[in-house]
């Protein structure tokens, strides 16, 4: 992982060993100090998408020094206790169970997936531990419990659509992930494609675990659309742009994406001259030209001087969350979380390394600012900036005022 | 006409991909009974080798056809001394010491690696083929993998030590009463099944996204071709992935992948319940 | 001097006893985050005696029973989904995977498929269910009230309800005693059902087919009921775990999923119902710990220790123990040394 391994975390892991040779008796838990004020962090930090929970986990443990470091919240210290769910279900909704009944988390940070929040969500607002979920998703989540600050579709894909649009063509190619987000995110596509006077000339969607994409690559030569929407997500699907490439379309047929450089590691992972000229549109990229995102990536630079963590949307608001939580702690006066909620929901403006964020009281999604940019050489140029963007999807199905006790994931149909 | 030839070539490149990832699994399974679940990982160890050598400044040709599988057969070899020797005769054993071995160099190199790696980009371009163009790579990879097999086929056919190899997989004690030293033959064959994956794996590597976790993602499509080719290297292997790979890529064209894969596994069941012993256990019984 | 009856359940008979200890103690004496925790150990014990029982008393070895695990939980959580309660759910989710598996076993036992080619195909079926119940994630996937999902599985399964009061959920502490019952009473049907001729002839299946066959037993019938049997557990685990959860992915029927059900049963020693259970406990509650810790990465020790425990404890650590713990006793002069099943 990423701390250098302490004498103690030796010893922990010792005893971590020691404690399964004996079969059934749990551990006895270390009694919590009652002077100091749980975070706790649930992100992936082994496993197939570790790459994007590392980083999360790096900033979040950076915002609580932070925080302490400007004398804590009510007079208490703010102290990370971070799980690694193995990007494994089941230790998900174990650990989120540990965070609530046993720790006392105040707050939890964390689930990457939608499959992890939509386990961790529910018991969460069973057991009143306030939520904050830091990722881009294909939106509709619908619960006073948990605040979501990614950028959702009709954020991302409703500027990506005729911004590419205009400088491509009408006709649009698109491929998703076989799942919930690309299946949403794609239906999207489709609706902006069309209200923009083009065309979607067809969608394919594969399995996260397709690698090979010889036979798709041929049919889009044969529909010749004007430019691709890609939805791929993960490792798998990262053979798609190289495959894309060796076959020399790579200057015949531009893509952008609602996907590439999300979690970061594909910039790193594609070679420059294959991934060059990727339009995409997220609500943070590390080049935002403003001085207080100028300032935090060398604060985090500084902070981590080796395996600096990768700043993208999922990272830059894992930090946010932490510091509306914390605003809204001192707002509120007390940890009490309904007191804490209604400190969010005043709709105060925050000022970001991204921009302008606000909690949109109706559906705790953020109103923010998101970015389009194009992709050259490992570095995002940013082409256009959109102001105060709504969270107009989940906006479509979700009233948290009409319907405070709602405790649902909407799937947000467009038929 | 041009759409055809195109599927055809499609066709041709899921058959070599079957090829390349299933022949040193075959290699490991068909001679010791031993199923090496860490195969995917050697191939990643592969692809591994090969991105990390090019940005050395090797030539991507020298890391590929030469590193790669040096590499990982070197690595086989201490495997096989340290863990699989232990375990000869004991097939669920070796099953679950390679999983271990599988989920350890996942952990493994995302430790040391890190999970991001700057990948290869592809050699060659494409080639037109009047309005589709086909990346050359994927030619080269068909050509690769048919060169592969005929090799294996030379070897275990027209060489002493591929004598030796398919004595042992008929009865190793008697060719242990010839006087041959089983012990070496068994190391000699894992390394050399490694070196395959190594090479695969480096093969893959400028058109996949190298990571910790590709061997999973090969791994299921390996084992399957394996078990369905039935015990004998070549014939197997050549005979399962023709017939997988045809009928799945077909599927994938006419109505995408979910159903391509399902065909593939659903092909490799029809063709178990009807040849218990895989392919060559009942056609091509003589073959090697 | 004990008699074969008394001899043939001693051990059975301590492990239902500690059993009921728990059942009855355990809510008793923990808080509600641990009586959920052990609830979850007692539902993958009862998954893996799915397994303990086909393979090692049956000699049939599944590398898809996952299968049933995942059937158990779409079907439980489809019907429960759409019937508000959960009573009824849980015995179609039984029927269903004990019907599966017997149309499986059918196409299996009765093609004459052996040894690592069956395991083979319950594999591959296991996946042919993974990838389609994975690709069910557009809207058209829908039965009755109950979307599929596809990879995200589906959320917000209703809890366990009473069985004698419908629409009533069960507490956390009801739970884990409904579930432990279920445990014990199968545990006990099973070694029953090993003790009895039939399972004297499954045993005799595992050890030698052809003789048996030879001796006029039908070895299909007898594989095939010991499948289906296998199946129904698996599935009644997969509904718990669906109903513990409130939610099922596809993941469950992943590689993944089979190959650590394999792995329990491995390391807690073939051939016994109650060291699969000691496995299941000693590698879950491991990799708990270590999700807690700062070691390096959990891929590198989990891996380490599973190398280690195929290299130095063959048999399994129950088997392993138990046997140590005989030689001792006979070392200091007990008499007859005869273990527990």
């Amino acid at each position: 992982m990423t701390r250098n391994i302490s004498r103690r975390s030796i010893l922990k892991g010792t005893a971590a060993l020691a404690g399964a040779a004996g079969t059934l008796p749990m551990l006895p838990f270390a009694a919590q100090a009652a002077d100091e004020i749980i975070v706790g962090g649930l992100h992936d930090l082994s496993g197939f998408i570790d790459f994007a929970g590392i980083p999360m986990n790096q900033i979040m443990l950076m915002a609580i020094e932070e925080i302490n470091a400007s004398g804590g919240l009510l007079g208490k210290k703010v102290k990370g206790v971070v799980y690694d769910p193995q990007t494994n279900m089941s230790l998900y909704s174990q650990y989120a169970t540990q965070l609530a009944l046993k720790d006392k988390a105040a707050v939890v940070m964390g689930g990457i997936t939608s499959a992890s929040r939509e386990t961790i969500r529910p018991i969460l607002h069973r057991y009143k531990t306030l939520y904050f979920y830091n990722t881009l998703y294909e939106g509709g989540v619908c619960d006073r419990n948990e605040i979501s600050l990614g950028t959702t579709p009709a954020q991302t894909v409703e500027k990506l659509v005729p911004y590419t649009m205009g400088l491509w063509g009408k006709k649009v190619y698109t491929i998703a992930a076989d799942y919930n987000y690309g299946q949403i995110t794609a239906a999207w596509v489709k609706r902006y494609v069309e209200q923009n006077g083009g065309e979607v000339v067809s969608t394919d969607f594969f399995p996260l675990d397709v690698t090979n994409f010889g036979p798709t690559i041929s049919k889009i030569q044969s529909a010749k659309p004007d430019m691709v929407m890609s939805a791929l997500v993960g490792s798998g699907h990262l053979g798609f742009y190289n495959q894309w490439a060796a076959a020399g379309m790579k200057n015949e047929i531009p893509i952008a994406s609602t996907t590439f450089g999300a979690g970061g590691a594909e910039i790193e992972i594609i070679q420059p001259e294959v991934a060059n000229g990727i339009i995409s549109c997220y609500g943070y990229y590390p080049t935002v030209d403003t001085p207080e995102n100028k300032a935090w990536v060398q604060a985090v630079k500084k902070r981590y001087p080796e395996k600096t963590p990768l700043l993208t949307e999922l990272s830059a608001f894992t930090w946010e969350g932490m510091m509306i939580w914390a605003d809204a702690v001192r707002t509120a006066g007390s940890l009490d979380r309904v007191k804490i909620i209604e400190a969010m929901e005043t709709g105060k403006t925050y000022t970001m390394p991204s921009g302008k964020v606000s909690i949109d009281p109706l559906t705790h999604h953020a109103i923010r600012d998101v970015y389009i940019a194009d992709l050259q050489d490992k570095q995002f140029i940013i082409k256009k900036k959109f102001s105060q963007v709504q969270p107009a999807d989940t906006q479509l199905v979700c009233n948290l005022k009409k319907n405070p006790d709602a405790n649902k994931h909407y799937e947000i149909s467009l038929e | 006409m041009d759409f055809s030839l195109v599927v055809a070539i499609e066709l041709l490149r899921e058959v070599a991909g079957l090829i390349l990832i299933a022949t040193g699994l075959a290699v490991i399974f068909g001679m010791m009974r031993v199923i090496n679940i860490a195969h995917g990982e050697f191939m990643m160890l592969g692809g591994y080798t090969v991105v990390l050598t090019t940005k050395l400044g090797v030539n991507i040709w020298v890391a590929i056809l030469i590193l790669a599988p040096l590499a990982v057969g070197l690595f086989g070899i201490i495997v096989e001394r340290l863990i699989i020797r232990h375990l000869y005769g004991r097939i669920i054993d070796s099953l679950l010491a390679t999983w271990g071995l599988s989920l350890f160099l996942i952990g493994f190199v995302t430790v040391v690696f890190g999970n991001t790696v700057e990948g290869v980009s592809t050699p060659f371009s494409g080639l037109a083929i009047g309005q589709y163009t086909v990346a050359i790579y994927t030619l080269f990879l068909i050509f690769a993998a048919m060169a592969f097999i005929a090799s294996v086929y030379l070897t275990l056919r027209y060489t002493k030590a591929g004598l030796i190899a398919r004595a042992t997989m008929q009865n190793p004690d008697m060719v242990e009463c010839l006087g041959v030293n089983s012990k070496i033959v068994y190391m000699a064959t894992f390394g050399i099944g490694a070196a395959f994956a190594g090479l695969a794996g480096g093969l893959l590597a400028p058109i996949s996204g190298v990571v910790p976790g590709m061997g999973a993602l090969l791994i299921g499509k390996a084992f399957i071709t394996v078990v369905t080719g039935g015990a004998a290297v070549v014939a197997g292997t050549l005979s399962a992935a023709g017939i997988l790979g045809t009928i799945s890529q077909a599927v994938t064209f006419a109505s995408g992948p979910v159903f391509g894969d399902a065909t593939l596994l659903f092909v490799a069941l029809i063709l178990l319940r009807l040849l218990p012993q895989g392919i060559t256990g009942r056609i091509f019984t003589r073959s090697v | 001097m004990l008699s074969k009856v008394s001899k043939d359940w001693l051990g059975a008979g301590f492990v239902t006893v500690l059993g009921l200890a728990i059942l009855i103690f355990v809510p008793i004496l923990f808080d509600l985050f641990e009586v959920l925790q052990m609830t979850k150990y007692v539902v993958l014990s009862l998954f893996v005696l799915s397994l303990a029982y086909i393979w090692g008393f049956g000699g049939i070895l599944s590398f898809g029973q996952a299968g049933f695990f995942g059937l158990g939980g779409y079907v439980f959580a489809v019907a429960a989904i759409n019937m508000g309660q959960t009573t009824v759910p849980f015995l179609i989710a039984i029927g269903a995977c004990a019907l599966f598996a017997a149309a499986l076993g059918y196409f299996m036992f009765y093609g004459r498929l052996n040894d690592v080619y069956l395991g083979v195909v319950t594999l591959v079926v296991t996946l042919i269910l993974w990838k389609l119940i994975n690709h069910t994630a557009g809207p058209e996937y829908i039965i009755g009230k109950a979307r599929l999902g596809g990879f995200n599985g589906i959320p917000s399964i209703p809890i366990m309800t009473l069985p004698w009061r419908p629409g009533q959920e069960m507490e956390p502490a009801q739970m884990f005693q409904y579930f432990m019952a279920i445990l014990i009473a199968v545990y006990v049907l099973l070694h029953a059902l090993i003790k009895s001729k039939f399972g004297r002839v499954a045993i005799s299946i595992r050890e030698n087919e052809v003789r048996t066959g030879l001796l006029g037993y039908d070895v299909r019938f007898y594989k095939l009921c010991i499948f289906s049997i296998g199946g129904a557990i698996g599935g009644a685990a997969g509904a718990m775990w669906a109903s513990y959860q409130t939610f099922v992915d596809p993941n469950i029927f992943s590689l993944e999923w089979s190959a650590k059900c394999l792995i329990w049963v491995m390391a807690g020693g073939v051939g016994t119902l109650f060291g699969p259970i000691v496995g299941v406990l000693a590698l879950e509650y491991l990799s708990f710990q270590l999700g807690q810790t700062e070691l390096i990465n959990n891929l590198i020790v989990l891996g380490t220790i599973l190398i280690f425990l195929v290299l130095l404890l063959p048999k399994g650590l129950f088997p392993t123990a138990r046997d140590l713990v005989v030689k001792v006793w006979r070392r200091r002069g007990g008499s007859t040394g005869k273990g527990s099943p």
